[in-house]
């Protein structure tokens, strides 16, 4: 039971989402759960719909259908805008840095909608190389820092429920390697977090469990204990 | 005393209606920009609107007896929030097509003003009396000045640049701007974009009729006052860069300047110089001067 002194430990309850773009039927039927301070992965080949059921929980693709409860409260209704206010916070594949403002700027965008949000200061503590290029324009940032900026940008506003989508695509290693400390620090701290990943040795040490989707629907869920014992046939279904 | 054979009489007279014409088209480009900036959407209606400024401002005075200083801030309020009400009620629907459509739509919307305006006052121009305040004119020595006109530049200029200022060194800019590249990501963030772009609208047509109400005691108030004006604007915005603020604004200014000395030095080719320029500058740099290249 959900009470003040026994929060929801349910940070996102998804049921029976369909989604589309246009007339593209592209999620079918979508059911998935996500505790509090919990990270999970959603795992799948390209075109299985994993990036679409994160932009399908911000609605931003063009018609969705079915449950999205966020922290216990129905919001399949919401406007985009008021998504950031449940605490959700979205890091998109592009990063979506944006060119007409500073480095600084795009971290200082985003209002705090939230309690608890993390200081600046910390934010540059966490990311030293943001603090080095903070007057610089967003798009003179190294694709690194465009990442490391995309996430500070979403810590500064007080969410909770972080939907991060192929955040080490295209990265050096060691940036790869930062970013994975960063979200064990972040699941440290109490965050919850909804990694789309292609990197699958990325995702795997980091995960509580996985979702694997094809054709847009989950196909399975593996728990991090249950993972060594399925890697064939995650290997043969995401063909890595 | 002469300037390349000109008395500088007639070139600083010739240069201070430049400098006005300027200033028009410096604030009408400017809203423009910013509304197509946002919404992606060339308002063909902005003539129209500036007309229907200047109108509410002849308006009030004629039949309330509200004076200039308060029209100043009155007409920009009502016309502004008649664009709120279009934006809500018709341009919303159309952000996911081609921008043909807003073009189309609000070019409808110019010809209904206008003739709305035309059926109730005809075409004949209403004259709106110089303020008190601004009355009489400064012997500068070389020329003689309007204090009026001067008020029109130091005004036009006044809003431009605090428009600049606005857009590129406040929170709400940064957000403007933001919303320009990306909206939907500006909407996850947690800005209200949708409230955004209306208020962009409404702030974009407020300057419009704000343009018109600073031209109601230079020109004749009469229906077609925008569409004569709006093409020469629309130049402007193409060789500054659509989109670009601070492009439209100097492009504006200095065009203004290039047309009064065209009507000094060689006056049958002023009507036409603006257009000449959008020519070249289409041909060597199609995004505009201040533009930048897709």
């Amino acid at each position: 039971m959900t009470s003040a002194f026994h929060p929801n430990p349910e940070m996102l309850r998804i049921h029976d989402l369909h989604a589309f773009y246009g007339e593209s039927h592209i999620l079918h039927g979508i059911d998935l759960q996500v505790a509090r301070g919990e990270c999970v992965t959603l795992l799948g080949r390209n075109g299985s719909g994993r990036s679409t059921t994160l932009k399908s929980i911000l609605g931003l693709v063009g018609r969705r259908s079915g449950s999205i409860m966020v922290n216990g409260k129905e919001v399949i209704a919401e406007p985009t805008h008021r998504m950031a206010r449940y605490g959700v916070g979205y890091v998109p594949e592009e990063r979506a840095i944006f060119s007409s403002l500073s480095c600084e700027e795009n971290l200082m965008l985003p209002p705090q909608v939230a309690s608890g949000g993390m200081s600046v200061d910390e934010i540059y503590s966490m990311f030293p190389n943001l603090l080095e290029r903070r007057n610089s324009p967003g798009t003179k940032l190294s694709g690194g820092e465009q990442q490391m900026l995309a996430m500070a940008r979403v810590l500064r506003t007080g969410a909770k429920l972080l939907l991060l989508d192929e955040i080490t695509e295209g990265l050096a290693p060691v940036i790869v390697k930062k970013l994975g400390e960063v979200i064990v620090e972040l699941k440290s701290r109490g965050f919850t977090i909804v990694l789309v990943e292609q990197n699958f040795r990325f995702a795997a040490p980091l995960a509580d469990r996985h979702y694997v989707l094809e054709h847009g629907e989950i196909i399975a869920t593996i728990s991090a204990e249950e993972l060594p014992g399925r890697m064939d046939w995650l290997h043969q279904t995401l063909g890595v | 005393m002469e300037i390349f054979g000109v008395p500088s009489a007639l070139l600083g007279s010739q240069l201070l209606v430049g400098l006005i014409n300027g200033s028009f088209y410096a604030i009408l480009s400017l809203g423009l920009a910013i509304i197509f900036g946002l919404l992606n959407i060339i308002n063909f209606a902005h003539g129209a609107q500036y007309m229907m400024g200047a109108f509410v401002a002849w308006i009030a005075l004629t039949k309330f007896g509200v004076n200039y200083w308060v029209a100043l801030f009155l007409s920009p309020i009502i016309i502004g929030a008649l664009g709120v009400v279009i934006e809500r009620t018709m341009l919303r629907k159309l952000y996911k097509l081609d921008h043909l459509y807003g073009l189309l739509l609000t070019f409808g919307l110019a010809l209904i003003f206008e003739g709305l305006f035309r059926d109730q006052y005809g075409i004949s121009g209403q004259s709106y009396p110089v303020p008190e305040l601004l009355q009489g004119g400064v012997n500068l020595g070389f020329m003689f000045l309007p204090i009026y006109r001067g008020w029109v530049v130091v005004a036009a200029l006044t809003v431009c640049f605090g428009t600049w200022f606005v857009i590129e060194k406040t929170k709400l800019g940064a957000y403007l701007r933001a919303g320009t590249e990306n909206p939907q990501i500006v909407q996850a963030l947690g800005i209200n974009v949708p409230l955004l772009i209306t208020f962009t609208y409404g702030f974009g047509v407020a300057l419009a009729a704000f343009a018109g109400v600073l031209a109601a005691p230079v020109y004749q108030v009469n229906p077609l006052m925008g569409a004569n004006l709006i093409i020469v604007v629309f130049a402007v915005v193409v060789i500054g860069g659509m989109g670009s603020i601070m492009g439209s604004i100097l492009t504006g200014l200095g065009l203004g300047l290039i047309e009064g000395l065209t009507r000094v030095f060689y006056p049958e080719a002023s009507a036409v110089v603006v257009f000449v320029i959008m020519v070249i500058v289409l041909l060597v740099r199609p995004a505009g001067l201040f533009g930048k290249a897709a």
